[in-house]
């Protein structure tokens, strides 16, 4: 690694390593829009970049096992189905709590491995506040009317109020998409704000649907304006889009976080969801933040994969890693 | 902390090194050193040079220094396997091509970590890039080959190819070369470079491998002097060149007059110009993929960046921390992003030319390499004055320069101050910016928000002192091809040098008319104040005189190329524009078609010939006002959301030196061409019989054609075109005369690589079929690429 003077991502001396972060909340900046007005994203010269990116870092053996283990640690891992039940809930907990087996956590020498959160809808909170007890993991919610968000604010803020008061220590809100498309800055950064307010302690992520905002240039503004209201991470896709997490999409984002943060000082976490579902992708995600941003985004208090399948192939290449075997997913703890 | 701990705190990439095994098996298979590849087989290794792998320094092979001896037997096998692969049916020699691209995709990672270890660059590189492009020319010109008789009727190749390749891309620039000259029926001799000569011995072999006819393909290796060899042998019918200017220059030189056709791709100094509304973020990451690519021994890198002021502090800022995250060391490491300089030699010189910027007052900043070893460390030059050798020498380095511009103009301006002309990159997310910039900025090649993207189909080459010549697409295969030769039974002989003495007498007509030089579209006497007589009866002694020519000079040359220079105007006009000048000249030339054959006959035509000359001059002008305005390119979909133009632009100023025969119709048949395209003209008219081209401008006068299009100078032939061929503001000479005038012409326009047509004056029928022609147009425009991708 060949770390530059200049490099303004050399990591910082008060890192975290664990959950939550040692950094002040962003605290946003109110609505500014000479911060991303004109600011025009170049299509296929991100899609150069982010093919060339990922083909032109490579991880192999220890560096590759380590970097999937660090995937784990970011992973929200996720369920939000029609037909999640409490049990379905627990034991996604479960995996969380130990989402190696022990052989390989003993193999690869770690003392503890778990997931970055476990993220549910509003009425799984209870049920994995309960299971994830004394874990210290996190519980996320979805909010805000997910995935649409077409319903009317104070339900939504009320919804969010109520997840927050179930244990949720974090609160994946959806945006009104139609405020981006027709350019309703204000309204956008007044909704999202207000539902920073509503979370109170809980980290809020802003999950920007970028693949119905369809322009880059759309995603950039879009990102500042989250982050102009207040939001800890911004966030992708619900997962329910026709397009989920792009890397074209993600360096934009990422693009305007790190703008973001050398004109207000404040660091935003990033978490792409829906899409990631190989080892691959999680390798391919990390080499997109430690270029773009440096080293400190590789951690989950800035860094989080929405992903429900891809911890079964994590654990898969991991298994390889270890045993020079491949692995198949029936000898695997079912998420 | 274990292993994995501690690299969950450092977030190292770690090692990741490709595998050389194979290509290392390779090597020791030819560890008694590598002969020729000529005639199907390897020769006994002859006197051997070591190759060496930059990155380590240690020599990986040895391989024969060619001699004279060794490029005659290469040039004889070529010479005798020519006829018969000539003669292949298309569709047969399109089944070798696809045959060799095949092979090449089978054993494509060896090829690739052969060029690694040989050339320095990253595995990454070689494996994605370079290795793909050149597999994909193969399949492209496979499909010239199929079809070559329905694209290019009547054509015929060169014959045998001498070819000399450099050594950024071993594998790729091969590629180029053989690729359309085979396709088109010709035989090869390349000489790989004497740095990098491995990836070319590995073609042979899987050349062999593939069942390609013996003596088709023939590799000879060694240094500059067997270039010379093989560019200077009497054998090569075609010289195609890619390296440095410098040997350009010489090559073109040592070929002037032996009736070798040449391309030459050359060095570059190409602009990166970003404009304030550009993406930043992308243009950043394009300066990466310019000088940043191939450790920036690319002659089309963008290596200087010329930034908008408005956003100059920023986009600076970025980049210095995008060079700051670039990764130089191994080659072989797949996460290396700059390799090794391809020689100890050229470090050196990228070393002495930076010192020097630095000495200048450059400010210099600069990204990591290892301390150790041959790497140079990417780096940005800021504070460069346009004198500085930085930002006018090729370094063939991963150096940049940085400099602000206020407006568009002031861009454009900065972007052509330089003797080159190969390729420029754009960065605008405004489509009417771009396209403005991409017409007005002198380049072969022009990426407008990408950079050094390449594809088989779509030509490259440069303008200015970046060479002649086209490789890619149609424009590339018509660089291997040439219409039937024009040949002439009795060539032209060297006229007498005309007389500035009173003529015995004038033989009687109307009112004495005084025939003067036409320049910047008003009469004028000749700097040196003489006259000579013009011959009544050619041949005849010149007891009687038609009247007098004024005799031109040196300063009259300058006076008419400065004229040339300044009509900018006529290349921006547009096509019908020109067209309606054209036809309004054709039009009053009609009016005044008795007196111009009275002007022929007194020069001594008969009356049937000087009237069929006339109306030879008349179609002429109408057939170009024709064409003017559709002198076309084309559209090339080279994937989704990427398209790239070809644009047909004048060449600049043309001067233009006429026949002897067919005072009107040569005169005509060459200059017309030339404007009705957008270019500027010298002539020299026929220096025997000068006359009724001096009347021309008469017509000129009457038909809005602005001034400084055409311009006309009298007098000794050769003596003006060498004044013309010498000049540093004269973009092409055609010459139709002598042999040794053509020779000249060719020698002389080496020093700003001036494109050349030279022929027998006496060759064609100036006043036939074969005075006019789609080829004239071509002759008489340039193609430059423009790419355009696109995506919402």
């Amino acid at each position: 690694m060949t770390t530059a003077p200049s490099d303004p991502n050399a990591p910082g001396s008060a890192t975290a390593t664990g959950h939550g972060t040692n950094d002040p909340r962003n605290p946003g900046t109110g609505l500014r829009v000479e911060m991303f007005e004109g600011h025009r994203v170049n299509r296929p010269a991100a899609e150069r970049r982010a093919a060339s990116l990922t083909a032109r870092r490579s991880l192999k053996k220890d560096h590759q096992a380590a970097w999937l283990v660090n995937a784990i640690r970011c992973i929200d891992l996720t369920t939000l189905a029609g037909d999640d039940t409490a049990q379905r809930v627990r034991r996604l907990c479960a995996k969380a709590r130990r989402p190696l087996a022990p052989h390989l956590l003993q193999a690869l020498d770690l003392a503890e491995l778990t997931t970055g959160a476990v993220c549910v809808y509003p009425t799984m909170v209870p049920h994995a506040v309960a299971a994830l007890e004394g874990s210290g993991i996190p519980v996320a919610s979805v909010a805000t009317g997910f995935p649409a968000g077409l319903m009317p604010l104070p339900l939504r803020l009320q919804e969010i109020r109520w997840a927050v008061a179930e244990g949720a220590a974090e609160i994946d809100i959806v945006i009104t998409r139609e405020h981006v498309l027709t350019a309703n800055w204000q309204a956008l950064h007044d909704e999202v704000a207000a539902m920073r307010e509503a979370c109170g302690p809980a980290h809020m992520k802003a999950i920007l649907a970028t693949g119905e905002l369809q322009t880059l240039d759309n995603v950039y503004a879009a990102s500042m304006v989250a982050m102009q209201a207040g939001s800890d991470f911004i966030k992708t896709s619900t997962g329910k889009e026709g397009v989920n997490a792009t890397l074209p999409v993600s360096l934009t984002m990422l693009r305007a976080l790190r703008d973001y943060g050398a004109a207000t000082g404040h660091r935003v976490g990033f978490k792409p969801a829906g899409g990631l579902r190989t080892a691959k992708d999680a390798l391919n995600w990390q080499v997109l933040m430690m270029e773009e941003l440096g080293r400190d985004w590789l951690r989950p208090d800035l860094f989080r994969i929405g992903a429900s399948s891809l911890l079964s192939d994590i654990e898969r290449q991991l298994d390889h890693h270890v045993t020079g075997r491949y692995a198949a997913a029936s000898r695997q703890a079912l998420a | 902390m274990t292993r994995i701990a501690e690299i969950l705190t450092t977030f190292d990439y770690g090692p990741s090194p490709e595998d050389a095994s194979v290509a290392r098996g390779w090597l020791a298979r030819h560890a008694r050193g590598f002969g020729h590849f000529i005639d199907g087989a390897f020769l006994p290794p002859g006197e051997t040079l070591p190759v060496t792998d930059p990155a380590t320094g240690a020599e990986l092979a040895r391989v024969s220094q060619g001699t004279e001896a060794d490029v005659e037997r290469a040039v004889k096998a070529a010479r005798t396997a020519q006829p018969k692969w000539a003669a292949l049916d298309g569709h047969d020699r399109a089944r070798h091509l696809y045959a060799l691209a095949r092979h090449l995709q089978q054993h494509a990672r060896l090829l690739a970590v052969l060029e690694v270890l040989d050339s320095g660059k990253p595995i990454r590189e070689a494996r994605d890039i370079d290795l793909p492009l050149a597999i994909r020319h193969f399949y492209h010109h496979a499909g010239w080959a199929a079809t070559l008789a329905d694209d290019f009727p009547g054509q015929a190749p060169h014959g045998v190819c001498g070819q000399v390749i450099p050594w950024n891309f071993p594998l790729l620039m091969l590629a180029w070369k053989v690729a359309p000259a085979l396709a088109a029926g010709n035989t090869v001799v390349l000489k790989p470079a004497e740095w990098t000569p491995l990836s070319a011995l590995a073609f042979a072999e899987i050349a062999r491998e593939a069942g390609l006819p013996k003596g088709v393909l023939n590799i000879v290796t060694g240094d500059g002097t067997t270039g010379a060899a093989l560019t200077g042998h009497p054998g090569i019918d075609k010289v195609a060149f890619t390296g440095s200017t410098e040997v350009g220059r010489l090559i073109r030189r040592q070929t002037a007059g032996t009736g070798k056709a040449l391309t030459l791709e050359l060095g570059g100094k190409s602009p990166f110009v970003v404009m304030a509304d550009a993406d930043l973020d992308a243009a950043v990451e394009g300066v990466v993929e310019s000088i940043w690519f191939n450790q920036g021994e690319v002659c089309c890198a963008g290596s200087r960046i010329l930034v908008a002021e408005a956003v100059a502090p920023r986009f600076e800022a970025l980049l210095r921390a995008r060079m700051g995250k670039l990764r130089t060391g191994d080659p072989l490491d797949k996460s290396t992003d700059i390799g090794a300089i391809v020689h100890p030699v050229q470090l050196d010189r990228i070393r002495a030319l930076v010192d020097r910027g630095e000495a200048e007052g450059a400010v210099l900043h600069r990204g990591s390499a290892p301390a150790e070893g041959c790497f140079y460390p990417p780096t940005l030059a800021t504070g460069v004055e346009p004198a500085s050798v930085l930002a006018t020498e090729e370094i063939f380095g991963p150096v940049v320069t940085l400099t602000p511009f206020r407006t568009p103009e002031d861009a454009v301006a900065l972007a052509n101050a330089t003797r080159y002309g190969l390729a420029a990159s754009i960065w605008s997310e405004s489509l009417t910016v771009a396209l403005d910039l991409a017409a007005r900025i002198r380049a072969g090649v022009v990426w407008v928000n990408c950079a050094n993207l390449f594809d088989a189909a779509a030509p490259f080459g440069g303008m200015r002192d970046s060479g002649f010549g086209r490789e890619g697409g149609r424009e590339g295969m018509a660089a291997y091809l040439a219409p039937p030769a024009a040949r002439a039974r009795k060539g032209e002989a060297l006229p007498p040098a005309p007389q500035a003495l009173p003529a015995a007498e004038i033989v009687p007509g109307t009112l004495d008319r005084t025939a003067k030089l036409y320049i910047s579209g008003k009469q004028a006497r000749p700097d040196g104040g003489h006259s000579y007589p013009v011959a009544a009866e050619q041949g005849s002694g010149g007891k009687g005189a038609a009247g007098l020519a004024p005799l031109g000079g040196r300063k009259d040359i300058r006076n008419a190329v400065e004229a040339a220079r300044k009509a900018e105007g006529w290349s921006n006009s547009s096509g019908h524009a020109r067209a309606q000048v054209l036809y309004y000249l054709a039009e009053n030339l009609s009016a005044r078609a008795a007196e111009f054959a009275d002007r022929l006959r007194a020069m001594g035509a008969n009356a049937g010939a000087a009237r069929a000359e006339v109306d030879c001059a008349l179609r002429r002008i109408v057939w170009y006002a024709a064409q003017a305005d559709r002198i076309d390119g084309a559209a090339r979909q080279i994937g989704p959301g990427l398209t790239a133009i070809t644009r047909a632009e004048p060449v600049g100023v043309i001067g233009i030196a006429c026949p002897l025969a067919a005072p009107l119709a040569g005169f005509v048949s060459l200059v017309l061409p030339a404007i009705a395209a957008g270019n500027r003209v010298v002539a020299i008219p026929s220096q025997t019989q000068p006359l009724a081209a001096t009347d021309l401008y008469q017509v000129f006068d009457t038909s809005d054609l602005p001034g400084g299009v055409v311009n006309i100078v009298t007098g000794e032939r050769d003596a003006l075109a060498r004044v013309l061929a010498d000049h540093d503001d004269v973009d092409a000479v055609w010459y139709a005369g002598t042999a040794q005038g053509a020779a000249m012409v060719e020698a002389a326009s080496a020093g700003n690589l001036k494109r050349t047509w030279v022929e027998d004056g006496a060759a064609r029928d100036w006043t036939g079929p074969a005075g006019q022609g789609r080829d004239f147009l071509t002759r008489a425009t340039e193609v430059k690429t423009v790419w355009l991708p696109y995506g919402a």
